[in-house]
């Protein structure tokens, strides 16, 4: 019973697969616009272990990575800052609120400008849009801190900055690390866009739009993929760690 | 009557047997008020030392509100609390809330939980952990306390807690309502850990209830208040010898001192 529940997701995958097989081996759409299961996965393996799909898919790698990094340690640090004074957080709010609202993509060729053609704009754009979700969530969750832990901190004489980090920080990490995955997500999706759009020689972005150019389906359903596992790993990277580190989330 | 002149003169006169003590606490003239209500118009009362004493009273009389003035989470409008004749600042106490799953830390395990307090005074790590060590033997705890809380039952989690109040060897002990979450069997049983606790350390004690038969059972002395603005309605004295046990709830002294607070209870609920 146990393992055939754990075996439960692959059911959806299984389906997709054999529709797909079939749809492709009855030739019911051109097989040059879809090609077989086999055909994609070959190209997928053959690209990332040899070709330029396992460089370029780094490269994505590294930047998404970079810039969620950076805009972890602007934002994090900012958004307990801001969540530690309500006043201080009403003031900016409508500020965080505007931009976070605002498509990152409207703000590649302001950033264009300020940093020219290459990794430093793509990645300071991802990091731009990461930076305003993980702040906007950090200070909420400084904000939202149960009152009664706080009581309980203070009436047993914690300082000001004692409650800070060993109550209201802790007691914001589950929020933190929901405004990290959003922010990862975000940055991949920036990273790509920008590799594609960008004046980009690398990057699963890159490859795609340049694979469709070639009209190199295989290789092009190669990399859509590379990106979906990339952006699934990450998410599920980021909830094994705020697992080992949250253990206490919603219990 | 006046409230200011009531207070004192129930609190250390008749057959009481602080008389031979000094007060513990002595609130003179505090006052609270809220937008829509006066709770508190110049409250006297003196607390006497090494007791254990309950505040019983009609819903939202203000008897959170009476604990947390004396523990300073919320400043009164006026008014005195002196330990001794000293300010709280000078004074290590205890406060346990009613929702321990919201007043422990879920990221220390129950054994750092107990130890915080201690942290925060700046005690050496070996120091802390003999402290919580020696509290444990004393108090023959069973729990495993390298759990985390959310691993624990209610009642565990509420006992951590007042470990956690009682590790700094406070002074006086604050408790609102500390078993109302609990299910009546932990009740029950909580109750005889917090008084053996009591009988261990011997701390002054103010434990806010809404179970009259607790609030007697566990007490020195009933502190029955009225509405608000509240005033002493009395302080009614129980000196059954401990440690109180399931016989105790069918003794007459019991039952007589219970049926005396409800009707004094009653009549001030229909005075709304
Ligand atoms: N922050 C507040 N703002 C306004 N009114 C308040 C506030 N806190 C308490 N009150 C009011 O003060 C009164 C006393 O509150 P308190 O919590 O001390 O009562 P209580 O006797 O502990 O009640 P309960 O039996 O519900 O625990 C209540 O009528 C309550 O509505
Ligand atoms: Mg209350």
């Amino acid at each position: 019973m146990k393992t055939s529940n754990a075996l439960l997701p692959l059911v959806g995958v299984a389906i997709l697969l054999a529709v797909w097989g079939l749809t492709t081996a009855l030739k019911l759409v051109d097989p040059v616009l879809l090609p077989s299961p086999l055909a994609t996965f070959r190209t997928l393996w053959e690209g990332m272990l040899s070709g330029k799909l396992g460089a370029d898919f780094l490269k994505t790698v590294m930047r998404t990575i970079s810039s969620t990094a950076i805009a972890a340690v602007i934002a994090i640090p900012l958004g307990i800052l801001l969540g530690s004074s309500e006043k201080l957080y009403r003031s900016v709010e409508f500020l965080i609120d505007f931009f976070r609202s605002t498509p990152a993509s409207a703000m590649f060729p302001l950033f264009l400008v300020l940093f020219g053609v290459g990794d430093r704009t793509k990645i300071s754009v991802a990091a731009f849009g990461a930076a305003l979700v993980i702040l906007f969530n950090v200070a909420y969750g400084v904000m939202n801190a149960r009152k009664t832990r706080l009581l309980a901190a203070k009436v047993m004489g914690a300082s000001r900055t004692r409650v800070l980090f060993d109550v209201m920080l802790l007691e914001s990490l589950p929020q933190t690390f929901v405004g990290l995955r959003n922010g990862v997500s975000l940055a991949l999706v920036i990273i790509v866009v920008a590799e594609m759009f960008i004046g980009s020689t690398d990057g699963l972005g890159q490859r795609v739009f340049e694979a469709q150019q070639l009209f190199d389906m295989p290789g092009m359903y190669a990399a859509i993929f590379a990106a979906g596992a990339l952006g699934y790993t990450l998410n599920l990277l980021f909830l094994l760690i705020e697992r080992r580190f949250v253990h206490w989330a919603g219990r | 009557m006046r409230v200011t002149s009531l207070a004192p003169s129930v609190a250390t006169g008749g057959f009481d047997e602080s008389r031979r003590t000094a007060p513990h606490v002595t609130i003179r003239g505090l006052s609270k008020h809220y937008p829509d209500a006066v709770i508190y118009d110049r409250f006297d009362l003196d607390i006497p030392r090494g007791k254990l004493i309950s505040v019983f009273g009609p819903n939202g009389c203000g008897k959170s509100t009476l604990i947390n003035m004396i523990a300073g989470l919320v400043p009164a409008d006026a008014g005195e609390v002196l330990f001794d004749g000293r300010p709280l600042s000078r004074v290590k106490f205890g406060y346990v809330f009613q929702n321990y799953r919201e007043a422990l830390f879920p990221w220390l395990p129950a054994f750092d939980n107990i130890a915080y307090p201690l942290k925060v005074m700046g005690m050496p790590k070996a120091e802390r952990e003999q402290r919580v060590e020696r509290l444990v033997a004393h108090l023959g705890v069973k729990i495993d306390l390298a759990l985390y809380p959310y691993h624990l039952s209610g009642g565990q989690q509420q006992l951590v807690s007042i470990m956690r109040a009682l590790v700094v060897e406070p002074e006086i002990l604050f408790l609102d309502e500390p078993f109302s979450a609990l299910d009546y069997e932990m009740t029950l049983f909580m109750r005889d850990q917090l008084q053996r606790v009591f009988m261990e350390t011997r701390t002054t004690t103010v434990l806010v209830s809404h179970d009259l038969e607790e609030a007697v059972y566990l007490s020195d002395h009933v502190l029955l208040l009225s509405r608000h603005p509240a005033r002493v309605v009395e302080f009614v004295p129980y000196d059954a010898p401990r440690p109180r046990t399931d016989k105790t709830l069918s003794e007459p002294d019991f039952v007589a001192t219970k049926a005396h607070c409800l009707k004094l209870f009653q009549r001030e609920v229909r005075r709304g």
